[in-house]
């Protein structure tokens, strides 16, 4: 499939430091698209780069041709929806709520009720329908991690009905999941990608990320270090030059948490 | 789909009626309030006849009033009115503020409104005299609430532009630039009060704690135009509000046009807070306390929140506006005093009950 996101020489400055550095990308539909790097490797700017949160010094990032940043919000939330890395609230709203605030003002010809069952179905597919009468600030991390995964969902349910080409942007999705619930998101999003969905994710645990991408996005200090297939990026000589580990074989452990003292070995 | 979804799916097809009834309510209270207000006072007037002069003169039959139609057409009801729109102002306009600095115990006062407001004032009452009077002649009445408008949305709109940076304001500046002010207008209003004679000082010290004592058909008639436009305009902000709450960013991702959500929010606070302060003075805690009450009550949705805070906002300034004025009668105390009396124990008790502390 041909590629609709297109990233072109992006380049993000803050403090006099180039955050992103000349990087170009461009993602198809149906892809499935893992960024990795160390600390501070520019990974969460470049996530909002592409979701046009943050406007570029450089370069640019076309939608279908169209400059990200010409696009109306309200456009472009029909077509991407974003999950942060931590979200709070100072407010008692409830789970329900919360939820329903990804199909607020999204959609075209949707009912009260057609909005209300997006927002319940979500809940159901995030595995927090329990708690929707709960008030959101007494939930757990976790908890909340999958009710912002719930309120996502629900967005792109609700933009369906507008746009057909859609993305979905996550930064750490998995952080503060218990396993049961990391491996359920990680399923439901690689679900997405195989609707045509393209879905563009920081993660941290190399492991999972070979599993899963069919792409790796390898940053280091703002720059592409490379990019390509699990195989081709996750290489032994990579890993020394990028994350300063030594691994004694080529291959990765095939066990999903032999990697998890390595993944959060510091910079180099 | 599992039960408690679907439980939950029919709690909240109820959604709309629950509010609806909550409104209901809220304006029933208003009503009862107001009957109350018209019939209280120096001179008692009984409901039914309350009721009566009332109905009256609404349907055009004003040729047999006695006294005590007069002392309520002409005395209570534009004082009511403009406790109701005061009232509402303030009220709304704490749920806006506190929806856009993401905290529930943010202020209208926080975006340097009433400071700009009151030091505009305090400036005319103590420099007027000297300054002014040598050039235009005598200061007409209206001398002083023009003044005070002016200034609230002079200091609001150099905050704005203070934490404005390429089109992104910055909320956290705008609050600490607001402090910075708030601290140099109490500078300049103690050097004021210092400087200022007797009759100056109890001017002063009226304005700073405010008072509907002023109330006439023409000030209600004058505030109206510039209250009621934001009343109706403030609803429509409820879903960038909601969105707001998780964030900025999270709120852009969701579509929400935040930097012009941001620039109406601020708009019509500071044209409503202005025009309040510019006809009654400073009135605090009403902006604080209403919200966070009908928080505990109704939940955090903006687009219950916003409409039901200008209803019980209008309630509580009014009643407490009717304790003032018949508490010590024929004098009155002044509002203000009444509103912190009530506010300030309540907020620190708000502050007491939060888990964890607070965050701006």
């Amino acid at each position: 499939m041909s590629a609709f996101l297109e990233a072109t020489d992006l380049t993000y400055h803050s403090g006099g430091r180039a955050l992103v550095d000349c990087i170009d990308l461009s993602f198809a539909s149906g892809s499935f698209t893992i960024i990795i790097g160390p600390n501070g490797a520019g990974k969460s700017t470049l996530l909002r780069l592409l979701c046009g949160e943050l406007a570029p010094a450089r370069g640019a990032v076309r939608w279908d041709g169209e400059k990200l940043h010409m696009i109306p919000a309200w456009r472009l939330a029909h077509r991407r929806a974003v999950m942060p890395q931590a979200s709070d609230l100072n407010f008692p709203f409830t789970v329900f709520e919360v939820a329903s605030l990804g199909t607020q003002g999204i959609g075209r010809g949707l009912s009260r009720s057609d909005r209300q069952r997006l927002a319940l179905e979500a809940l159901e597919q995030a595995d927090v329908a329990h708690l929707a009468p709960r008030n959101y600030q007494t939930l757990s991390g976790g908890e909340r991690q999958r009710v912002h995964f719930a309120r996502v969902l629900a967005q792109l349910a609700a933009g369906r009905t507008l746009e057909t080409q859609q993305a979905l942007f996550l930064d750490e999705p998995i952080a503060s999941l218990d396993l049961k619930h990391q491996l359920a998101l990680l399923e439901t999003t690689r679900d997405l990608a195989r609707k045509g969905l393209a879905v563009i994710a920081v993660l941290h645990d190399l492991q999972l990320a070979s599993n899963l991408a069919d792409n790796l996005i390898l940053l280091h200090q703002g720059r592409l270090v490379t990019r390509g297939t699990p195989e081709a990026v996750l290489t032994p000589v990579t890993l020394i030059e990028v994350f300063g580990v030594t691994l004694r074989s080529n291959a990765l452990p095939t066990s999903p948490w032999t990697l998890a003292t390595a993944q959060e070995h510091p910079a180099a | 789909m599992t039960s408690v979804a679907l439980q939950q799916g029919r709690a909240r097809t109820g959604f709309r009626e629950s509010r609806a009834l909550l409104l209901t309510a809220l304006a029933g209270l208003v009503l009862l309030v107001s009957l109350v207000a018209l019939g209280l006072g120096a001179t008692g007037v009984p409901l039914s006849r309350t009721l009566s002069i009332v109905t009256d003169a609404a349907m055009g039959r004003t040729g047999a009033l006695g006294g005590d139609g007069l002392i309520i057409l002409q005395v209570r009801l534009p004082r009511l009115l403009l406790g109701l729109l005061i009232g509402a102002a303030l009220a709304s306009s704490g749920a806006l503020m506190q929806g856009l600095f993401r905290n529930p115990l943010a202020d209208p006062g926080l975006i340097g409104v009433s400071a700009g407001a009151a030091l505009a004032a305090a400036t005319t009452i103590v420099l007027g005299d000297a300054l002014l009077v040598p050039l235009i002649g005598p200061l007409p009445f209206t001398a002083l609430p023009i003044g005070a408008f002016a200034g609230g949305l002079l200091t609001t709109l150099a905050l704005y532009l203070v934490a404005t940076r390429s089109g992104r304001t910055s909320i956290a500046t705008m609050l600490l630039a607001g402090v910075a002010f708030g601290a140099l207008s109490g500078a300049v209003m103690g050097l004021f009060s210092y400087l200022s004679d007797d009759r100056q000082l109890r001017d002063l010290s009226f304005w700073s704690l405010g008072s509907l004592s002023g109330a006439t058909w023409s000030k209600t008639m004058t505030v109206a135009p510039f209250i009621l436009p934001t009343l109706l305009a403030t609803p429509f902000l409820a879903r960038g509000l909601n969105a707001l709450a998780l964030g900025e960013a999270e709120a852009f991702h969701l579509g929400v046009p935040v930097q012009r959500v941001k620039a109406l929010a601020i708009l019509l606070v500071a044209v409503a807070v202005g025009a309040s302060v510019a006809a009654a003075g400073m009135i605090g805690f009403v902006g604080i306390v209403v919200p966070h009450v009908l928080r505990l009550l109704a939940g955090a949705d903006h687009r219950m929140l916003l409409p039901a805070s200008a209803l019980l906002g209008a309630a509580l300034l009014v009643a407490a506006d009717t304790v003032a004025r018949t508490m010590v009668a024929p004098a009155e105390l002044p509002i203000g005093i009444l509103t912190a009396a009530i506010g300030a124990p309540f907020f620190l008790w708000l502050l007491l009950r939060r888990p964890g502390g607070m965050a701006l």
